[in-house]
């Protein structure tokens, strides 16, 4: 795209920008560390992503601080007015990525009592939300269009994942009461990584409106599909 | 945008214009919808006010000027010879860049065209008409205790709305404006921006500005022109959010040139 006559204006959105793939790459990082303490049963690493989580909490107001500056006095249009949008939206699903990693990482202090032994399908599902979150924020990163539509898709498969991990840990808690706070304890870890995975999916679909200017929040695949050609009007 | 439900009260089809060997108009399709602004945006040289004079004839008194294609005004060539000018600027009045009234009263601006046009005699029913208007362009509280007081005695914004009084005392249905804003401050341009959403149920309004935030504020179509060729039409909503062409694209977000 040609740049900005104005070139400060140019430097402020790639500013942003920077700010919130460092904010993505934080929060991409707090989800690994979490789920690495789960795995190595590592205390010190967990009270890491605790800490951490303020981090991003702040990212996320400097951004937002940053966004209300540049609506109030560049008036931004079109392109410039839809990647503003999206870094408004995209920050705020982020934000709550990293909630859910830091309530992981309280997860997993909780099994100091009664460790998990079963970890491997918590594993898969965590693999599969990362690759999903990495494919949002490549997304974001490169208006890529194609990434966010598979990223989009990869959904389908994670929720059954977690459908099947959690009737996986209902069949140890009934074969054994004992492991009934730990099985509840991955249940709730396995959620957590869903809804990062949907948080993913929310990025994803800004990026889609952000580069066609289409809302497909809401819609059936069909109908997106149609958007985003061209061929149905919203 | 062909519907039947939608009334246009301007079509343009293929209208070219030169200025001598110049042509500065490369074949204009447009409709512009009865009872909505539509404004014209686009850099300088663009076009947009040249293609804005055609709509009541302006350009026909500049030397070597030549106009061709069809421009209906509710179906009806204004280029026809049979066409009378004079009658056709009382169906299409224009507001200037600059304030421009009448060096006489208030009154007189605005009784001056409906009197020669013997729309109405003077006393009472004039009385009336002048009130009206100067009512309806919301200026009438501000001058109705001077209104033998000379118009240029009046602030900029006050005089460009006694111009729009002046405009539609006579009943257009169209206003043209080129730039009616650009000499006011932003109170000023407020008011009249406001006036020109109340003036659309009864009027056709066309705006040429070169401020693309007022062209997003009080317009309900808009127009990109670029090098005397129209880029880009539709709402207003499309053009400043998801505009199609990327011309269009780069002007909005002010990548241009």
């Amino acid at each position: 795209m040609t740049e900005h006559t104005f070139k400060r204006f140019e430097d402020e959105l790639n500013t942003l920008k920077e700010k919130v793939l460092s904010m993505g790459g934080m929060v991409e990082k707090a989800v690994k560390r979490s789920m690495n303490s789960l795995i190595k049963q590592d205390v010190v690493r967990a009270h890491k992503v605790i800490e951490r989580d303020h981090a991003i909490n702040a990212l996320e107001m400097e951004i937002d601080d940053m966004t209300r500056t540049l609506l109030a006095l560049r008036q931004p249009a079109a392109s410039d007015l839809r990647f503003i949008m999206t870094t408004i939206k995209v920050v705020t699903d982020l934000e709550r990525m990293g909630d859910l990693a830091e309530s992981i990482a309280n997860h997993m202090l909780k099994t100091q009592e009664a460790p998990l032994t079963q970890v491997a399908s918590l594993q898969t599902l965590s693999d599969l939300v990362l690759a999903q979150t990495a494919l949002a924020l490549d997304a974001f990163a490169r208006a890529d269009l194609d990434a966010a539509m598979t990223c989009i898709q990869s959904d389908k498969k994670i929720d059954e994942l977690y459908r099947t991990m959690q009737r996986e840990y209902l069949t140890y808690m009934m074969e054994d009461p004992r492991q009934i706070t730990a099985g509840l304890i991955a249940t709730n870890i396995g959620r957590n990584l869903e809804r990062i995975g949907d948080h993913a999916v929310n990025v994803a679909k800004m990026v889609i409106y952000m580069v066609k200017g289409k809302d497909i929040r809401h819609t059936d695949p069909q109908t997106a599909a149609a958007l985003i050609s061209g061929t149905a009007q919203k | 945008m062909t519907s039947n439900l939608i009334e246009n009260t301007l079509t343009v089809r293929d209208l070219k214009l030169w200025y001598g060997n110049f042509e500065a108009l490369h074949g204009i399709n447009l409709d512009i919808q009865k009872g909505k602004v539509t404004a014209f945006i686009g850099p300088s040289g663009c076009g947009k006010s040249t293609f804005l004079r055609c709509i009541n004839r302006m350009n026909d008194r500049i030397a070597g000027c030549r106009v061709e294609g069809e421009l209906l005004l509710n179906g009806q060539d204004i280029y026809a010879p049979s066409v009378d000018v004079v009658q056709l600027r009382s169906y299409i009045g224009m507001v200037f860049q600059k304030p421009n009234p009448f060096p006489k009263s208030i009154y007189e601006n605005v009784a001056y065209a409906p009197r020669i046009h013997g729309m109405v005699k003077d006393g009472p029913e004039m009385d009336e008409l002048v009130e009206t208007a100067l009512k309806r362009a919301g200026i009438w509280e501000e001058v109705k205790d001077k209104l033998q007081q000379p118009g240029t005695a009046l602030s900029g914004g006050q005089q460009q709305r006694l111009c729009i009084a002046r405009t539609i005392a006579v009943k257009p249905k169209v206003i043209l404006m080129d730039e009616p804003c650009s000499a006011l401050d932003p109170i000023a341009t407020a008011k009249i921006e406001e006036l020109m959403d109340e003036l659309k149920d009864e009027y056709t309004i066309v705006i040429v500005t070169h401020n693309m935030q007022q062209a997003a504020r009080v317009s309900d179509y808009t127009a990109y022109f670029y090098l005397g060729d129209l880029i880009e039409f539709n709402d207003t909503h499309t053009i400043f959010t998801a505009p199609a062409n990327q011309k269009t694209e780069d002007y909005i977000t002010g990548r241009f040139g």
